[in-house]
């Protein structure tokens, strides 16, 4: 689904990835853990397309298309979700226009008929739903005034309502309560466990990972991934940590 | 010929950003004059989506305890400029919420001339400008507290948007206060739309105008907030938006 081959991109001219592959089918779930600072949120952005974010070198090919020939709306369109570590506040938007918009952005660029209005609500109160949050949150301006885990749930009933094929989840889990993060980690489960998804979860912590499986963990440090295993890397990183771990692939 | 017949100069402070030619084209112009009586209630909105120049001059007198809500948009004139003048007695509340937006050379302005001459009056001033191209966009608005007009609230808030470096915003509000107690807030902030904002949008599938569109509806929707037409204005709002980006 993605094959990301020695990505180098740089930040206000700063190199930050620096030779990173990575390759995640249909099917698979991955995380990626690593210490602040390492270029976690810089290679979601750098997916995505997000501006001031400069590609200077390697390849991202997605389901077949070269990623960064597409903007970011038609990466969207393509199927890539970015759940945004930091949701950005828009005054005066509501989330219903402006999801309802994007969702019939995304279906005309496919060539799908618009959802009316009628079935957009449907949708997006069963998603609200599903992750628990009170559907008149959502007539409320995109994000302002949200808590940080209110944001984050929100990023999910985005994401239900969007359905990508390939979801790169950035710290979806920090700043959810205990009972929110086991909402959070069903409802990614609900919405992008199926054998044509595909899920990125950037995280620092196990415990999102109890609730979602991964199939492969990564560690990135320094711009690369320096260490890639099972569900079990995520255990032995949370108890002995990244110098030892890493330290002993140098060696 | 009297003076108000003399077409202006850029000398003249009123007129300081006009475009003179244009408003040759359409000078003189002829004051409408609105009063409210007291305890009164009026509204008016002046609409300008034409393309040719246009140039109003509305003076309205506010009576004891009188209100008057007054909405603009221009959006469209090559030229247009919407003078107002208002005097408020005691106790009266005016409310003006004015959107303009432009684009290519054109050039639009809101002038303002309020006074509060009696006790505890109120005004509100909204004003906001998007501006593509290398259009101008002015506001001049004058706030005079006269002596013994204690106890008056006199708000601004002035936000212009240029969607281009080539775009000209102007905005300045005066103050001149010879009361006590008097409250002035005003805000005057020239700026571009946010980019993370934009980001945010474009990553769930909105096109470049689509969501730049979005932002702009908001930014512009502050103005009608609480009019009688509010939706009307809006849509009105809309359609030059969607020509213009
Ligand atoms: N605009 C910028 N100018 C300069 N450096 C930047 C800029 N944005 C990010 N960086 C740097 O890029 C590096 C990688 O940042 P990034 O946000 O990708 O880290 P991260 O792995 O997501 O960290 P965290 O775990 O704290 O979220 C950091 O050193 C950061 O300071
Ligand atoms: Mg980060």
């Amino acid at each position: 689904m993605l094959e990301i081959n020695n990505l180098q991109a740089t930040v206000a001219d700063k190199p930050i990835l620096k030779g990173l592959s990575l390759t995640i089918n249909a099917g698979e779930i991955h995380a990626i853990m690593g210490p602040n600072g390492a270029g976690k949120s810089t290679l979601g952005y750098t997916l995505g397309g997000r501006p001031g974010y400069e590609v200077t070198g390697g390849s991202a090919t997605f389901n077949g298309q070269d990623l960064f020939e597409l903007a970011p709306h038609e990466r969207a369109a393509a199927g890539l979700f970015l759940g945004f570590q930091y949701p950005v506040e828009i005054p005066g938007v509501s989330f219903v226009q402006f999801l309802r918009e994007s969702a019939n952005a995304q279906r005309k660029s496919r060539g799908e008929a618009p959802l009316s209005g009628g079935e957009f609500l449907k949708l997006a109160r069963e998603k609200a739903g599903l992750l628990r949050m009170d559907m008149d949150m959502l007539k409320r301006p995109v994000n302002v005034g949200f808590s940080g885990g209110e944001k984050k749930r929100a990023e999910m009933v985005q994401m239900g309502i969007l359905d990508p094929k390939l979801a790169i989840l950035d710290e979806t889990d920090s700043g959810l309560d205990i009972d929110a993060l086991r909402v959070c980690g069903e409802g990614i489960n609900a919405i992008m466990r199926k054998s044509d998804k595909a899920v990125l979860l950037i995280t620092h912590y196990q415990r999102l990972l109890d609730y979602v499986k991964p199939d492969f963990v990564h560690v990135l440090a320094a711009g690369r991934i320096v260490k890639s295993g099972g569900a079990d890397l995520a255990l032995r990183l949370e108890e002995e940590g990244y110098e030892a771990v890493v330290q002993e692939t140098a060696a | 010929m009297t003076l108000e017949l003399t077409l202006p100069t850029r000398k003249d402070e009123d007129f300081r950003y006009s475009d003179i030619e244009a408003l040759r084209s359409v000078w003189p112009i002829v004051t409408e004059e609105i009063e409210v009586a007291a305890d009164a209630e009026g509204a008016l909105e002046i609409v300008e989506t034409g393309a040719g120049a246009v140039a109003r001059h509305v003076a309205i007198t506010l009576g004891k305890g009188a209100k008057f809500d007054l909405r603009v948009l221009t959006a469209g004139p090559a030229y247009g400029r919407i003078a107002v003048d208002v005097k408020l007695g005691e106790d009266a509340d005016f409310t003006l919420g004015a959107a303009q937006l432009a684009t290519g050379s054109e050039t639009l302005e809101v002038v303002t001339q309020v006074t509060h001459a009696g006790l505890n009056a109120t005004s509100a001033q909204i004003i906001r400008t998007v501006l593509a191209g290398a259009s101008v966009g002015t506001y001049l608005g004058r706030i005079a507290v006269e002596r013994g007009a204690d106890g008056t609230d006199a708000e601004q808030s002035v936000r212009a948007m240029l969607l281009e470096r080539t775009a000209t915003a102007n905005a300045r509000p005066e103050l001149e206060i010879y009361a006590d107690d008097v409250k002035a807030a005003h805000g005057c902030a020239v700026g571009e739309l946010d980019a993370q904002g934009l980001f945010y949008l474009m990553s769930r599938g909105l096109t470049p105008p689509q969501a730049k569109r979005l932002m702009l509806q908001a930014f512009i929707a502050e103005a009608f907030t609480g009019a009688p037409g509010e939706e009307t204005l809006s849509e009105a709002a809309l359609a030059r938006l969607e020509a213009i980006l």
